[in-house]
């Protein structure tokens, strides 16, 4: 397997957010200002844990920093690219090209089989999956631990054999970074367990840098680093010191 | 780019999303369906039906005639400028009359480019006599080979042998039952001042009961003597290679020579209005349900949309751009259109199949020939695709337009 390593980088800045502003139903009379000038960055090979209440905007910057929503006031720079002057399809492309998603479970395409929902991304730049995309998806696949579910449907997977799908989906063409939100909120402890054991190999093995939104401050102690979110703030940034070794926590 | 990646990734979405929503793919391709075949149906139906009424009544006629004028009263002087001048003309009665000049109008006709054949012809009244029998005729003189390629009449005999040497006559059927002719029996035929006598060489079917009783077509020289007129021809019959453009051709020529000449359209207002009427009110039926087409195309995948507001994220998440997403709606629109129409054409040829084996006339014949053309059926399953196309324009246009960040949250 080939395998684009994104180690080779670590350390250099990945997404920088300076004094992000969002605000919904602009002009109206319930207009709500949710992020109230948020600076973040993240560097490249970093394992983030968002967490806050719910309402503390979470969502909102994650969907921010996936580029599938704009800011209201700020600056955002990916690989200190501005995107902040893209149009719509500019930042599709950004997304298609730095960014994974791992989203909570029913976000895969349900008319699709696993291995056809981990080639999509591939299917959607070219046009046509090749022998190569479709032997790294079964890769991914098998490396998830789904090597005999590649044919069936995400109605027949377990909540945890989709996510896991979703993460093999997020890895296809090595984003340098995979975002995902909830990935383990609707599993029970033991196959939350099992794609957070995921995450974290591939996030070893590739380098690839994740900012997890969790409400389990179980998952959130075993990563590296823990932003906190309050009332669209940033309340707390800190690195999460762990007694036990991370190849433990693996 | 690879030969597979133009549509690829918008055709297998498309194919999925309509494989996925079954019964309402089902349902909108037979919609689809139902409007194509009425549409290839009702084209067929009113093609054959113009075509049968097209050909009984221009079967036996020509396109553009070419008559002398009529004879017209002249005043026997000038009025002097000033006085009132009553009068009371009476028309005069018409005679018959050879087409001024004739053999040398036959080779300029023939020489214009729209013109396909000129027949000259002989006809006036007479009587058909056979013993104690008498039947007022119709009577024609003509160049067969010539008529042949105006009327087709070769193609109408049912009985003997189309031929025309001195002394035969072509009839048609019904004058030979009156008469109790066949094939080889003699009759004569009775002008104003002229008896001659020929044998009837073929029967004709003209497709017209009163065409059947009437005609007797003759050598052209014979009708000549017959009807007093030595060398002349009463009337230069045209056949055009456009049929529509006699009225055309027949204005040119009333600028160029000074005859009376008349296209078919003039000759036959009535049923030109009738055979536009029905082409009109046709398109109409034909618009009216395309737009049903296109409307039940629309409709369903504008549901279609809403149904798939989360997948729509989902790709746009992955990275599908909005054109690309408008095209997965518009090859839906256009596979809807495409498959409804191959299963439409086969429908209207079930159905003309049917009306073919089952409506008969009085006789237990088909009624009239029906036939799908291929480039009639191809051109309905083009424009329905096309309209599958467009109707989901707006409806991708929405899919396109929806925020993934939403599509997702739902």
């Amino acid at each position: 397997m080939t395998v684009v390593s994104h180690a080779d980088h670590r350390g250099q800045l990945l997404i920088d957010l300076a004094d992000v502003r969002k605000s919904y139903n602009i002009g109206m009379p319930n207009e709500a200002e949710v992020l109230h000038g948020l600076s973040l960055q993240v560097k490249r090979g970093e394992f983030v844990a968002l967490i806050g209440p719910s309402g503390s905007g979470k969502s909102t910057l994650l969907n921010i920093v996936g580029l599938l929503e704009r800011m209201t006031r700020g600056s955002y720079r990916i690989n200190g690219t501005d995107v902040g002057g893209l149009d719509d399809k500019g930042l599709t492309l950004m997304r298609r090209d730095t960014l994974g998603f791992v989203f909570q479970f029913h976000h895969l395409l349900p008319a699709f089989t696993a291995l056809e929902n981990v080639t999509m991304p591939g299917l959607i730049r070219e046009g046509y999956v090749s022998r190569q995309q479709r032997e790294r998806a079964r890769e991914l696949l098998a490396a998830v631990g789904l090597a005999d579910a590649m044919g069936k449907r995400p109605s027949e997977l377990s909540g945890g054999m989709q996510q896991r799908v979703a993460i093999a989906r997020a890895l296809v063409f090595d984003p340098p970074l995979v975002l995902a939100d909830e990935p383990t909120g609707n599993l029970d402890t033991a196959s939350s367990d099992e794609v957070f054991v995921e995450l974290r190999r591939m996030h070893k093995e590739r380098g690839t840098s994740f900012i997890i939104v969790t409400h389990d401050p179980r998952l959130a102690a075993r990563c590296d680093r823990l932003v906190e979110l309050v009332d669209g703030q940033i309340a707390r940034d800190e690195p999460i010191a762990r007694e036990e070794s991370p190849a433990a926590a693996d | 780019m690879h030969w597979r990646a133009w549509l690829g990734f918008e055709t297998r979405v498309a194919v999925r999303f309509l494989r996925e929503g079954r019964l309402q793919t089902a349902l909108i391709m037979v919609g689809v369906a139902a409007g194509v075949a009425v549409i290839a149906y009702i084209s067929a139906l009113v093609t054959g039906l113009q075509q049968n009424t097209f050909d009984k009544t221009l079967g036996g006629q020509a396109h553009v005639t070419v008559q002398a004028l009529d004879d017209v009263v002249a005043p026997a002087r000038a009025p002097v400028p000033g006085t009132l001048v009553l009068s009371n003309v009476q028309s005069k009665a018409q005679r018959l009359r050879s087409v001024a000049d004739w053999q040398s109008l036959l080779p300029l006709l023939e020489r214009m480019p729209a013109v396909a054949a000129v027949s000259p012809i002989v006809s006036g009244g007479g009587l058909a006599v056979r013993g104690e029998a008498t039947q007022s005729i119709a009577l024609s003189g003509v160049d067969l080979d010539r008529y042949d390629r105006v009327v087709r009449l070769r193609e109408k005999v049912v009985a003997g042998a189309a031929r025309l040497e001195p002394g035969d006559a072509i009839i048609g059927t019904e004058l030979a039952s009156d008469l109790g002719l066949r094939p080889g029996d003699r009759f004569a035929i009775l002008t104003g001042n002229v008896n001659e006598t020929v044998r009837v060489a073929a029967l004709v079917d003209l497709g017209v009961r009163e065409l059947n009783r009437r005609t007797v077509i003759v050598p052209l020289r014979l009708a000549q003597s017959l009807l007093g007129l030595p060398g002349g021809a009463t009337s230069l019959d045209l056949t055009l290679k456009d049929v529509w453009g006699a009225k055309d051709v027949a204005l040119a020529l009333r600028g160029q020579f000074p005859y009376r000449i008349e296209s078919w359209q003039e000759t036959n207002a009535q049923l030109v209005s009738a055979l536009n009427a029905q082409s009109v009110s046709t398109g109409l039926i034909r618009l009216i349900v395309l737009l049903v087409v296109v409307l039940g195309i629309a409709s369903v995948l504008v549901v279609s949309v809403v149904q798939k507001r989360r997948e729509i994220g989902i790709l746009r998440a992955m990275g599908a751009t909005q054109g690309q997403m408008v095209r997965v709606f518009l090859v839906q629109g256009g596979i809807v259109g495409a498959v409804g129409s191959v299963l439409g054409l086969g429908l209207a040829l079930l159905m003309i199949f049917l009306f073919t084996a089952f409506v008969r006339g009085a006789d237990g014949q088909p009624l009239f020939a029906i036939v799908l053309p291929l480039a009639l059926g191809l051109q309905v399953a083009l424009i329905a695709s096309a309209c599958g196309v467009l109707a989901a324009i707006a409806p991708a246009r929405r899919a396109a337009a929806m925020d993934p960040a939403q599509a997702i949250r739902i």
